[in-house]
């Protein structure tokens, strides 16, 4: 494994557990993060593969309704709340923030490790809920459902994720903090990397966000457990402020989850292109405006709710508006590729297919914004392969491709290019045929949520089955191609991708302080005009 | 295999409205995306690095053409927004002729209610041709009355009533289908909207009756009508215990005590479901607060 005398890294330095548990380094706490998360996203992910086996059939006995409830709240609970919420900002914006700004540490580093340790306490009692006998309610915990009429955890798990909120919450504090205050010399903000400013922007959005949603839940758990009138009519309560409460945040939590993976893409086209990005500014600026707007949509997702037609109207209206710095962020991303010199390696295809199908999801998106057709597809499968599209076809692409990129740089070894490339087009195939029958099943006016359906809609439901295990299997494989290379990868050098960016002049892995010497920085982003060789890969 | 349907039926005046729409947001989706696609497999090849393509004079920014792509997708957006605002708002205004009909739903059926006292469970009946206007309320938890071939739904509220109409345009047997989580059976909380001719429905309207005729027969109607056969299969394989032959027997309750299920027994257990529940019986099926008989 090691060829010559190898000087201390951000992992050698120290093999004591303590040194781990009590760590303040922030690399080892995207680290940890890293271990956590992955565990999530394949709970959730087996709970989806029991759910697609069971709709298999049109009656299928393989699961009680009672439990596919629970199944469907596990995986919706785990993926949003565990996985994809905390995902790129806690795995990858940890590790490399500090990197990119070339400093040597966030700016409180001690409240990252706790930030961690909160995320595990949350997790804990989600986990407890889940194993004393599931949450029946789905992730969205309508009222008056989950507030009276419910018989399982929901106040346990209520609580988890209440708790988990607060370490999303110290994360987002900490990076807005370390960006206005510890960019090295030179490193104005628009010479910032685009990963940068998604971050920053997503940091905004969980800053003002989340608080909501902990509210929210505390108000929650107050009406279960000591039947206040909030949310029941029986009790005095209107269940659409639940509703209202509920969006107000899990809106803006969408986009949580996908600007940093827009911040990823942003990072990989440059250099797989070898060229500066096309529109830097109109990137930045639509990053913060997809923060900002991104908090005045929730009502589109109740339309039909009983919400007055006029709300409708202006809720329809800016929903349209919040997709167009999408839009502006596609073009830009392809218009890069033009007179590039462009390589397919393992984190351009997912960039790549990252663009293809979100432009899809966020086509639908619109669709749905659209009042007249919401009203039909709302709360079908529609809605689910709509918001796959773009978590699954968008942020975890994003999110395997950023792996994949600075795999080297967190772990000093390089993965094998071959097994790369094949996942990455085993996960492309698989997931549009998992997630394309459901848009055809939603207009047809399935709905979610149900275990059990009319015959006529059981051809899609197998490609859709089909699908979802193919995609598993291009998901199996990162994870073990990715463990076998810590053991047996190439040493992969400081910059094998002879990549611009700050994290990328320090050694692979970095030294615990970061770099040797805090840099300066004269250059803009991505001047990829001076360095055209991509490196020794 | 069978007719596969790709695309739903054509049931409701506004279904075409809601098709033409949809037609024209696939079209913008497709169009879209397939450009996005072709320009990235064309420049991916064009300006692959083995490739010697020019690549002089690259620039990283231009203005006009941001100002460009961002308002041209902004101009379609906002022609989107007009249009369906406009079907949106026709299928919020109730035309002043509409038949009303009323629909309860609950943990985890349908009821409904036409005005001359016609009751139907899981099914509704109307004439083709005459706008409908559902009045619409839930005993318990939100639900969702979703008839798929009509392009329409509104949740059902708990506390207060929601409405929607329709104008059924083509005689047939449609999807009702709960499009909102309700809960364990949500699955099972589906029905069927027959669409007849006027005539037949007066005949249908005419000839419905109440149950009547020996008690016996007029209660496995009513058993069969309320929908308690749902769920108290006689081969005890339903989601109900079954109930053949408990009348007379003696049962062991959870809390231990033995008694007779008598009339008294029975009739307590149709209005309140939790007050005596037999020992081995899981409480899935008994989660009614109300008497589920209570608006019969």
């Amino acid at each position: 494994m090691t060829t010559s005398a190898q000087a201390k890294n951000y992992i050698t330095n120290d093999y004591h557990v303590w040194s781990w548990v009590a760590t303040r380094d922030h690399k080892r706490i995207a680290l940890m993060y890293l271990v956590a998360i992955t565990s999530f996203f394949f709970l959730g992910g087996l709970a989806a593969l029991a759910m697609r086996l069971q709709l298999l059939t049109p009656h299928t006995e393989l699961v009680q309704a009672e439990t596919y409830n629970k199944l469907f709240t596990l995986h919706g609970v785990t993926m949003v709340f565990f996985f994809l919420i905390p995902g790129i900002p806690a795995v990858l914006g940890n590790f490399l923030l500090p990197l990119m700004l070339g400093s040597r540490d966030l700016a409180f580093p001690r409240l990252n490790l706790a930030s961690f340790y909160v995320y595990l306490l949350g997790a804990s009692f989600t986990l407890a809920a889940a194993v004393l006998g599931g949450v029946d309610t789905g992730w969205t915990f309508y009222t008056p459902y989950s507030s009276t009429y419910s018989n399982t955890h929901v106040i346990t798990m209520g609580i988890g994720i209440f708790i988990t909120g607060f370490s999303s919450i110290l994360t987002g504090l900490n990076f807005i903090v370390t960006t206005h205050t510890m960019r090295a010399p030179g490193l104005t903000w628009f010479r910032l990397p685009l990963f940068v400013w998604a971050l920053y922007a997503t940091s905004l959005i969980i800053v003002l966000g989340t608080p909501v949603i902990a509210v929210t839940l505390l108000l929650l758990i107050l009406e279960r457990g000591f039947h206040m009138g909030i949310f029941d009519p029986a009790l005095g309560g209107d269940p659409l402020l639940f509703q209202h409460l509920f969006w107000f945040y899990s809106h803006p939590a969408v986009y949580i989850m996908v600007l940093p993976s827009m911040g990823v893409v942003s990072e990989l086209i440059p250099c797989f292109a070898r060229k500066r990005i096309f529109g830097y500014n109109f990137i930045a600026f639509s990053s913060l405006a997809i923060a900002i707007l991104g908090f005045f949509v929730w009502g589109h997702h109740m339309f039909i709710s009983g919400q007055s037609l006029y709300a409708g109207l202006i809720f329809s209206f800016l929903s349209f508006l919040v997709a167009i710095p999408s839009a502006v962020k596609v073009f830009n991303w392809t218009a890069t590729l033009y007179k590039g010199r462009i390589y397919l390696r393992t984190p351009m295809l997912y960039a790549l297919g990252f663009i293809g199908l979100f432009t899809i999801g966020g086509l639908t998106g619109i669709m749905l914004a659209c009042l007249g057709l919401d009203a039909h597809v709302h709360d079908t499968y529609f809605i689910i392969a709509h918001f796959h599209y773009i978590m699954v076809g968008g942020t975890i692409m994003a999110y395997l491709g950023g792996i994949h990129f600075w795999w080297p740089k967190i772990s000093g070894k390089l993965y094998p290019e071959f097994w790369g490339k094949l996942s990455a087009m085993i996960v492309f195939v698989g997931f549009n045929l998992t997630f394309f029958p459901q848009f055809i099943l939603g207009y047809l006016g399935m709905p979610r949520r149900i275990s059990t359906y009319p015959p006529e809609f059981q051809v899609f439901n197998v490609m859709s089955t089909a699908g979802a295990t193919i995609l598993g299997v291009g998901y199996l494989m990162p994870f073990i191609y990715l463990i076998w290379s810590l053991r047996y990868g190439k040493d992969a050098g400081p910059n094998p991708w002879n990549a611009t960016g700050l994290e990328w002049t320090t050694a692979s892995p970095p030294p615990t302080e970061n770099f040797a010497e805090v840099p300066t920085v004269s250059e803009e982003a991505y001047d990829y005009r001076s360095r055209p060789e991509i490196g020794n890969v | 295999m069978g007719n596969v349907p790709f695309f739903p039926v054509q049931a409701s005046t506004m279904a075409p409205q809601v098709d033409a729409l949809f037609a024209f947001l696939m079209a913008i989706t497709a169009f879209f995306s397939l450009l996005i696609a072709l320009l990235i497999v064309v420049l991916v090849i064009r300006y692959h690095h083995k490739t010697d393509a020019d690549r002089q004079g690259a620039n990283n920014s231009h203005l006009v053409l941001e100002l460009v792509w961002t308002g041209i997708p902004l101009g379609i957006v906002m022609v989107v927004f007009v249009w369906g605002a406009d079907v949106f708002y026709r299928m919020k205004t109730v035309p002043p002729n509409a038949l009303q009909i009323y629909v309860v739903g609950k943990q985890w059926m349908w009821k409904i209610q036409h005005p001359e006292g016609q009751r139907e469970i899981n099914e509704l009946h109307v004439p083709v041709g005459q706008p409908i206007e559902l009045t619409m309320i839930s005993e318990d938890v939100v639900h969702d009355f979703a008839v798929p071939a009509f392009r329409m739904k509104e949740d059902v509220l708990p506390g207060r009533y929601t409405h929607q109409w329709f104008e059924a345009t083509k005689v047939g047997e449609y999807h009702l289908f709960c499009d909102q989580y309700c809960g364990t059976l949500h699955s099972g909380m589906t029905g069927r909207v027959t669409v007849m001719e006027p005539k037949d429905f007066a005949n249908w309207l005419a000839h419905w009756t109440r149950p009547s005729g020996v008690m016996t027969s007029s209660g496995a109607e009513l058993f069969q009508r309320m929908a308690c056969a749902t769920c108290h299969l006689p081969s005890g394989a339903g989601r109900g215990p079954s109930l053949t032959g408990l009348y007379g027997k003696t049962v062991t309750l959870q809390d231990g005590r033995t008694i007779t299920a008598d009339d008294t027994y029975i009739r307590e257990s149709i209005l309140k479901p939790a007050a005596k529940i037999v020992r081995g019986i899981s409480l899935s099926c008994h989660r009614f607060k109300t008497s589920w008989m209570s608006k019969a």
